[in-house]
């Protein structure tokens, strides 16, 4: 049995003495107490000593929340904006404008899909050129208004592929660099899964502490 | 030698009636429908859903809150720098199109408001020879970027055209310049544009001010391309792709932020507007 195994199942167990406590009036908090610490100290446990390959399993849990589901948490009037107003639109980055606590923001995320069908629309999170010109865009658009920026990463690393390699995939990430680099107006990056190459550092703030991303 | 003249000038009449017989039959799905109800569901089939074509006055109506619309659109109305004639002399042409549209120029420029927020907007009239940008479109698109910068509002462009005027030659081309570059000034105060692509969306209109929004919305059913299906299969001699130039394919290809139905039209563009607006 695996350890998360383990804690679903002390989860389960919680859960159904709870079921019972309220339906025989039998007090049970004492257990529910004892089992809800041995719990916590099982899961700390557990997370305080992954192996490296753990994390990366983890920063890939099919259960974590994805850029959408932020974006929809955190913010309001989401309004995504599309293509690169060159050659393509690349439904592995998602962006747009929406309220942060009532101030306009240009939100930029690389997304990743649940199901098999989602995952062929949005490439397993792996961006193509026209995705990072896309997120250079809205970021020009944002210092133009003096909109602050924030990015989602969370990608394995840009798409290798030949129409990639076609679209210079090299100058798209560059560009964003420097883009980044020079931009007037605050960028907020947050690492909600893997950062993975130069594909998450292609949407990185240079401010976004190194380490949250690797080389691939 | 000019390319404006100010006479036979007038003001555009939000309040004119539209035609007034009583039924239309439907292109799309053949069906005899009641003109009234067609206008009261945006000019769109209320039994197939097919859109029939709005002209600028009714798109104006149908994006901006009622009675809010002001022209401030300058006093000038087409010269012929070329004295140019084709199958008729280019006086003629215009003086047609204004006594069958009731409109000055091809394009109407004015203030008002879209849910509630302040805006300049300009709105091509594609039954005015095509919708084409010859001086005059140029000269207020320029005037209505100004306005804007001036009054602190965004600028909302609703484009219906097959491109520039070619009867004005040369002084067509160089509006494409012109509005790109007042369009710059625009960028540089942080005023908003709002580029919105009706159907055609072509030519010298496409490769200048309307490419260029900070924002760009296409009406579902926008044709939207630089030159025309029929040229570049006769140059290139090959088929081309079924949805080549539609809403979707400039959609797929990354050159408009989305694509939006007309009956939404209105409130989209309010929801964007407000992102901007309030932000500051």
């Amino acid at each position: 049995m695996s350890d998360e195994q383990t804690l679903d199942l002390l989860e389960a167990k919680i859960k159904e003495l709870r079921e019972l406590n309220k339906i025989d009036g039998i007090d049970l908090s004492a257990e529910i107490a004892r089992l809800e610490e041995k719990l916590i100290a099982l899961r700390k446990e557990l997370y305080s000593h992954l192996s490296e390959w753990e994390r990366v399993k983890l920063a890939r849990h099919p259960d974590r929340p994805y850029a959408l589901d932020y974006i929809r948490m955190i913010f309001e009037d989401f309004y995504e904006l599309h293509g690169d107003r060159l050659s393509g639109d690349d439904p592995a980055i998602v962006a747009g404008l929406a309220r942060l606590d009532g101030t306009t923001v240009a939100v930029i995320g690389e997304q990743k899909g649940r199901s098999m069908e989602e995952n062929k629309l949005r490439n397993f999170g792996m961006p193509r050129p026209q995705g990072y010109r896309k997120a250079r865009r809205i970021m020009r658009l944002a210092e133009r208004f003096s909109f602050p920026v924030i990015t989602l990463i969370d990608t394995p690393g840009a798409y290798p592929g030949l129409a990639a390699e076609e679209n210079n995939v090299g100058e798209a990430i560059a560009v964003n660099l420097e883009t980044m680099a020079q931009l007037r107006t605050p960028i907020i990056s947050t690492v909600i899964g893997e950062g993975g190459s130069g594909g998450a550092i292609a949407i990185a703030s240079p401010t976004l502490f190194s380490s949250a991303a690797r080389p691939g | 030698m000019a390319i404006f003249k100010d006479k036979k000038y007038f003001r555009v009449d939000l309040t004119r009636k539209p035609d007034e017989s009583l039924w239309m039959r439907c292109k799309s799905c053949g069906e005899l429908v009641f003109k009234r109800r067609v206008r009261e569901n945006n000019n769109i089939c209320p039994n197939c859903g097919a859109y029939f074509f709005l002209t600028a006055r009714e798109r104006l109506e149908s994006l901006i809150d009622d009675g809010t619309f002001v022209d401030i659109s300058k006093p000038i109305v087409a010269d012929d720098p070329l004295g140019f004639s084709d199958t008729k002399p280019y006086p003629k042409r215009v003086e047609e199109a204004q006594e069958k549209t009731g409109l000055p120029s091809a394009i109407i420029l004015g203030s008002a408001t879209v849910t509630e927020i302040p805006v300049v907007i300009g709105v091509m009239e594609f039954q005015f020879i095509g919708g084409s940008m010859g001086s005059v479109m140029g000269e207020q698109i320029c005037h209505g970027m100004e306005e804007a910068i001036r009054r602190r509002v965004p600028f909302v462009l609703v484009s219906s055209s097959g491109g520039a005027r070619v009867q004005e030659g040369i002084f067509s081309l160089m509006q494409m310049a012109k509005v790109a570059t007042v369009r710059t000034r625009l960028a540089e105060e942080g005023i908003p544009f709002i580029s919105i692509m009706t159907y055609p969306t072509t030519g010298g209109v496409l490769a200048s001010i309307a490419s260029l929004g900070d924002v760009i919305i296409a009406e579902k059913g926008a044709t939207i391309g630089f030159a025309g299906r029929r040229v570049i299969r006769d140059t290139i001699a090959e088929e081309l792709p079924e949805n080549f130039q539609t809403d979707a394919f400039a959609l797929a290809h990354g050159a408009i932020d989305r694509v939006v139905p007309r009956e939404e039209l209105k409130n989209e563009l309010g929801r964007l507007l407000s992102l901007f607006v309030e932000a500051g």
